[in-house]
């Protein structure tokens, strides 16, 4: 297999996923088997290919800076989990 | 008796006009049709009857005070009613994206699609089911069940917008609004016998589309014909200063010849290159979706079309390059879903627990997977063998197409291997999931736009599909050559057997 338990435990970390044990050997499987079909790929010459990252025109769109109103406080803050004061409500973060 | 609900959108448009039915009518004709398919099918993840009302007479207020006036002009689906699939903000109206990670998120704004459907007067329904965050085929990766298919109940209707495919289908709606990343517009048209765009990217405003894959993403529609497809691609195309992904090109006037019978097909196909890739018809291919899909490219020759064989030498590519570039793209979509500004949030008393839990507990496992998956073909180390690498054979996917769109002016080939399969097919098996997807992805992934519609059924008496792709922002030909065979073929006229009393079919399993 190509990954091993702890490289699932720290792609997990990094996506920040807390997994239970069964999952972590289930996707150490099917992540294992996904990335064996795409070492198909390392078997075409690529060399001097430039990457496609999007299919248009790269270009920067830039608009004039004009004020323009946005949505309530109230309205943005009626989905969030806790709210407080106008603002989102947080575990603490820093002691 | 032909039912309100089986009049095509131009019969519903045309009638609406006549005075001969009020939206109200049209309205509650598709709510009750929902009422009773609904238990069967589960299109819907919400529904919306009270507003759909109120906007109903509002339009009708407003039709007639147009036949009093009809010099003035009219919105274009003036009291249309339409569902909406539920990765699509509606403002004020639930949307899931079909995960817990959003089951109580109630968008405070349109997206720009709607938006642009809403002034040209349309009803919303409700919000169609979808595999979670648009990642799947068959929609059982949806966290609130799975849609069953019109044709037979224990099949998929595909996906990902496989709610949006079998509304249209059963005639819940005359249209519905899905996307397509990888296939999930053409994908479950197919399976479901209706016809879908998936528009070229940059085409539609993303605009209010929660993020999957951002350099695949297209929204799409889907609805029983050519024609109708076209209606609300039209109102929907074109530049959106919202989104400086939408390239400011004029949407061409689509116009398709209403007339009945050869002449007008014939001076459609007059001069018209169809190339067939042999990379399509492989020999794992379900032979009926085989022998379908060329005779439906036969009638287009017969009706006077070039036919050419052509090469598209990297298809056997889309598959690892679309499971690591959408991935990719998605694990850095889907870190947002913290459960602080808006979803459920799972208590921990240290922030990053928050973040670990909410993510843990409230994502599927297919959507937890693809994050894994692209955030380790993002990772340091692997970046260049798996993502770099995947981004170049992607500019070698592209270059197919541009090359095989000098020779002919549309591609046709089958939207997928098989026709519909079973529910549990897969069962645990992601790879050959995905390998459902091999003739939907290059289109994505080269951004051209592709639509599909029915050509036949095999002989479970499910629906296939063909798809055609053109070079980009050339969607008025798809719509030409779709129409031409839709006007001299009736398979998209088939609906699936759905009779109220079908209801007590033993063996459903009921949600």
């Amino acid at each position: 297999m190509l990954l091993t338990l702890e490289e699932v435990e720290h792609i997990a970390e990094l996506a920040c996923l807390r997994l239970m044990e069964a999952e972590k050997e289930r996707y150490r499987e099917q992540l294992s088997a996904i990335l064996d079909y795409a070492t198909r790929l390392q078997t075409l010459d690529t060399a001097g290919i430039p990457p496609t990252s999007s299919v248009l025109p790269a270009h920067s769109v830039l608009r004039p800076d004009e004020p323009r109103p946005g949505l309530s406080l109230e309205k943005l803050l009626l989905n969030a989990p806790e709210a407080k004061d106008a603002q989102f409500r947080v575990p603490l973060v820093l002691d | 008796m032909t039912s309100l609900v089986d009049l095509s959108l131009l019969e519903m448009s045309a009638a609406l006009r006549a005075g001969e039915i009020s939206s109200r009518e049209l309205t509650l004709a598709c709510l009750e049709q929902i009422e009773r398919l609904e238990p069967l099918l589960h299109a819907f993840l919400t529904l919306n009857p009270e507003k759909a009302l109120a906007r109903a007479d509002a339009a009708d207020g407003s039709l007639n005070a147009w036949r009093k006036e009809p010099d003035r002009p009219l919105q274009a689906l003036l009291g249309i009613p339409i569902a909406v699939k539920d990765v699509l903000c509606v403002a004020d109206i639930r949307c899931t994206c079909g995960s817990r990670i959003l089951d109580n998120f109630v968008p405070p704004y349109n997206a720009t699609v709607v938006e642009r459907l809403l002034a040209a007067g349309v009803v919303i329904l409700g919000k169609t089911n979808t595999d979670e965050f648009a990642m799947g085929s068959s929609t059982e990766n949806s966290a609130y069940g799975v849609t069953r298919n019109p044709w037979d109940f224990d099949r998929v209707p595909g996906g990902s917008s496989g709610g949006s495919a079998a509304a249209v289908a059963s005639c819940l709606v005359p249209a519905a609004l899905g996307t397509d990343t990888g296939g999930s517009v053409r994908q479950p048209a197919s399976f479901c016998g209706v016809t879908g765009i998936k528009p070229t990217y940059g085409r539609v405003s993303r605009y209010g589309l929660v993020a999957y894959g951002s350099s695949l993403d297209v929204i799409g529609v889907i609805a029983r014909s050519a024609a109708e497809v076209v209606l609300l691609f039209t109102l929907m195309a074109g530049h959106d200063p919202l989104d400086a992904t939408t390239v400011d090109l004029p949407v061409p006037e689509i116009r398709l010849s209403q007339q009945a019978g050869h002449e007008a097909p014939e001076r459609a196909m007059q001069g018209l290159r169809i190339g067939v890739p042999q990379e399509y018809f492989i020999s794992g291919i379900q032979p009926e979706v085989d022998a379908a899909v060329r005779q439906a490219i036969s009638v287009l020759e017969s009706l006077g079309a070039e036919v050419r064989q052509v090469s598209l030498p990297h298809t056997e590519y889309a598959l690892p390059v679309y499971y690591l570039i959408a991935p990719a793209e998605a694990s850095a979509n889907l870190a947002r879903y913290d459960g602080i500004r808006y979803g459920p949030r799972q208590p921990a008393a240290e922030i990053w627990d928050v973040f670990r839990r909410t993510r843990g507990d409230k994502f599927g496992p297919e959507v937890k997977r693809r994050i894994m998956l692209g955030t380790y073909a993002l990772s340091a180390g692997y970046y260049d063998a798996y993502y770099g690498q995947a981004q170049k054979v992607r500019t070698l996917i592209k270059r197919d197409f541009e090359s095989v769109f000098q020779y002919v002016d549309v591609v046709a080939a089958p939207v997928a291997p098989t026709t519909a399969f079973r529910i549990g097919e897969h069962g645990d098996d992601p790879l050959s999931m995905y390998l459902e997807d091999v003739f939907t992805l290059p289109a994505n992934l080269a951004g051209v736009p592709g639509l599909a519609f029915p050509v036949g059924f095999d002989s479970h008496g499910l629906p296939v599909g063909m798809q055609l792709m053109s070079s980009h922002f050339r969607e008025d030909i798809l719509f030409q050559v779709a129409h031409a065979f839709q006007q001299v073929t009736d398979w998209h006229l088939q609906r699936p057997p759905l009779k109220p009393d079908t209801t007590q079919l033993p063996g459903i399993d009921r949600h």
